[in-house]
């Protein structure tokens, strides 16, 4: 990056002369691609959002999120100005434990692509590297998984492992992996014959090497794109839990726990309600714009 | 998947035999992991299935005797062949709750939810396809993009959210609809139940005051879930007929002087419809998912509700029955559209 040419054409250079300046260069045409779609730039832009007010939720809420005000007189407060979101009935601020309840939300998604990535990964590579009977008991596991509705599955092991939010994590985790799972398995058959994992072979690695080091790291992509897609619906999955009381426990400022806390006083103080699911709705939006243009920029068969 | 190149010979020679009973052998496969799996949640519980049947006062001899009439000092592997005998009689043991066998309990509520679903799915039906061939046909222009927004607003929204939503708007604010539940109670011994599916019920016993009030119950759900499936059958139907409107068949059909409607609504949605009839069945599958929280806020008295109900008083035995239908149910539409895709493409059933 001398000055005698500008970053730009550096790396939209036809000629990269090095893997480095290829690979930059890849992503900033996908980066050109994605920005040229509205849709997508509004979705990055709530994400992006939501991980500044995670990062500084204790600069931007002006209340304690668990701590109330009076109970006397802060009660289900409309909104104003002092409170922008109106108060709850134990007299919390909603506008500060939505930015609290940021950061549970922000954990949820991650921790969730962090347990289940992995394991489908796991899964779907080694099934499709072995092939035969290893391929048929591992897929037909997969298939077990996936003959379950997600959020169904999700409650029957948030039933037996008790309510909470580190429960819920896992169990979604746990009914997640299974289209990873696929996604890689499929990717891994069209790797595992190519000549240069065959030359990998003939050099002695063993499949653990080969597997690990070889077709993983080519899996990796398209599976990271699946799990951006899923990132609405896993929070959706957890704000459904929290909304049955089997999420996050009060008085954790979790978005479906609120929803269901506020549901007694909906008719008269509908902003009790309504706040925390606006919150949940524009999160998911997000993900999902961003996920859709994402898919429109980097999946050719979708681009026609 | 795997199998078919390598049985591809057999395949030939008696195809649909064939698959049929690999089909019928991988469902039993799955069936099979299911209970396994509902077993296996039955046994890490925390609540000890023991005190839940003696109570906490009961001596330690009353204890050890129902702890052996439970099977629980039998291997894992003989209590799941115990629960695989139960099972296939039809016992999921008693509810904790209301003390009946499980599987009454089930067949009890069902019919409410397989009422709110069916009218869900048609709904989405009835406007997914044509704002999906709206969207096709303008593909990449305003009308696309709307159908995109409305849809991925459905995929976007928490369902429970929309639908108390709706109720403050719909039911009390505006007086629209009625409220939670399924009927109100002055008609609720109008109807005899036949089906189960009142709607149909009141219908064919004439009682119209009933049906008109049973509608307004059920509207409001329905048209949520409708709602649901709409934005993926749409979004499917889209992908679906943008393939199909780049096919040859449709520039001949053009060049013929065939009418664009003609084209699009005869040609080429005709030969979307075979794999759109398997997106609708997964799509009700995906309403039986969706119902749990949808019927926990309409205090709809179905399978969703019977779940979460038992699930808040640790009814454990309820939970993992009620997963269990449900999965069951999950697996069949799948195989059901998976049979349907056969039955009504005959280049697949021809290549078996």
């Amino acid at each position: 990056m001398t000055a005698t040419f500008s970053r730009r054409e550096w790396l939209l250079s036809e000629q990269p002369a090095s893997r480095r300046q290829a690979r930059l260069g890849q992503g900033y045409r996908t980066w050109l691609a994605l920005r040229a779609n509205p849709l997508a730039m509004i979705g990055l832009a709530i994400v992006v959002t939501l991980v500044v007010v995670a990062l500084l939720a204790n600069v931007i809420a002006p209340y304690d999120p668990i701590v109330g005000g009076d109970l006397r007189t802060e009660r289900l407060l409309p909104p104003s100005l002092t409170h922008l979101m109106g108060t709850d009935e134990q007299a919390r601020d909603i506008f500060s434990r939505l930015v609290h309840g940021s950061r549970i939300t922000l954990m949820v998604v991650a921790l969730v692509a962090v347990i289940a990535t992995p394991i489908g990964l796991l899964v779907g590579t080694t099934a499709g590297y072995f092939g035969g009977w290893v391929d048929t008991v591992l897929m037909r596991v997969t298939d077990i998984f996936l003959a379950f509705p997600r959020l169904i599955l999700a409650l029957a092991f948030v039933a037996a492992l008790g309510p909470g939010i580190e429960n819920a994590i896992i169990a979604i985790a746990i009914t997640s992996w299974p289209p990873y799972a696929r996604l890689a398995r499929a990717e891994t058959l069209t790797i595992r014959d190519t000549d240069y994992i065959n030359a990998i072979r003939l050099q002695g690695a063993r499949p653990v090497r080969i597997i690990w080091g070889h077709v993983v790291p080519l899996c990796l992509s398209s599976v990271i794109i699946r799990v951006t897609l899923d990132m609405a619906g896993i929070i959706l999955t957890a704000a459904g839990l929290g909304f049955l009381g089997l999420g996050a426990q009060p008085p954790q400022p979790e978005w479906g726990a609120m929803i269901a806390g506020g549901r007694r006083f909906i008719i008269d103080q509908w902003w009790v309600v309504t706040m925390p699911g606006l919150a949940i709705f524009v999160v998911s939006l997000g993900f999902n714009f961003l996920g859709d243009g994402l898919r429109d920029v980097l999946d050719p068969k979708a681009r026609k | 998947m795997s199998g078919a190149t390598k049985t591809g010979g057999r395949s030939r020679a008696l195809p649909f035999a064939w698959k049929a009973v690999k089909l019928l052998a991988s469902v039993a496969l799955t069936f099979l992991g299911l209970l396994f799996v509902t077993f296996l949640i039955g046994r890490v519980v925390p609540v000890d299935p023991v005190l839940s049947v003696v109570g906490d006062r009961a001596s330690q001899a009353v204890y050890d005797r129902v702890y052996i009439e439970l099977g629980l000092d039998k291997p894992l592997i003989q209590q799941f062949w115990i629960y695989l005998q139960k099972v296939f009689t039809g016992d999921f043991g008693d509810s904790f709750m209301t003390k009946r066998p499980i599987l009454d309990d089930i067949m009890r509520v069902f019919p409410a939810t397989l009422e709110l679903a069916t009218f869900g799915v048609i709904l989405g039906t009835i406007l997914g396809v044509p704002l999906g061939v709206l969207a096709a046909v303008k593909q990449g222009r305003l009308a696309d993009q709307v159908v995109r927004v409305v849809g991925l607003i459905g995929y976007s929204a928490p369902i429970f959210w929309l639908g108390l939503l709706g109720l403050l708007i719909f039911y009390a604010k505006l007086g629209w609809v009625a409220g939670p539940g399924r009927i109100d109670i002055s008609y609720e011994y109008d109807i005899t139940p036949a089906t189960g599916l009142l709607l149909i019920d009141s219908a064919m016993q004439g009682k119209w005051a009933a049906f008109g009030n049973i509608f307004s119950h059920i509207i409001l759900p329905a048209s949520l879930l409708g709602y649901f499936s709409m934005a993926y059958i749409s979004r499917m139907t889209r992908s679906f007929m943008l393939n199909e409107l780049a096919q040859e068949y449709v520039i001949a059909a053009r060049v013929k002087g065939v009418p664009e409607w003609r084209i699009i609504w005869v040609h080429a949605l005709r030969n979307a419809a075979v794999p759109l009839v398997t997106v609708i069945a997964l799509s009700y599958a995906g309403l039986l998912e969706g119902s749990v929280l949808t019927e926990t806020v309409f205090a709809w008295p179905g399978l969703g509700q019977y779940l979460t109900n038992s699930l808040q008083n640790a009814d454990m035995n309820a939970v993992l029955g009620g997963t269990l239908v449900i999965g069951v149910v999950f697996v069949g539409l799948n195989l059901l559209s998976d049979l349907l895709y056969t039955l009504l493409d005959p280049r697949v059933r021809r290549r078996g």
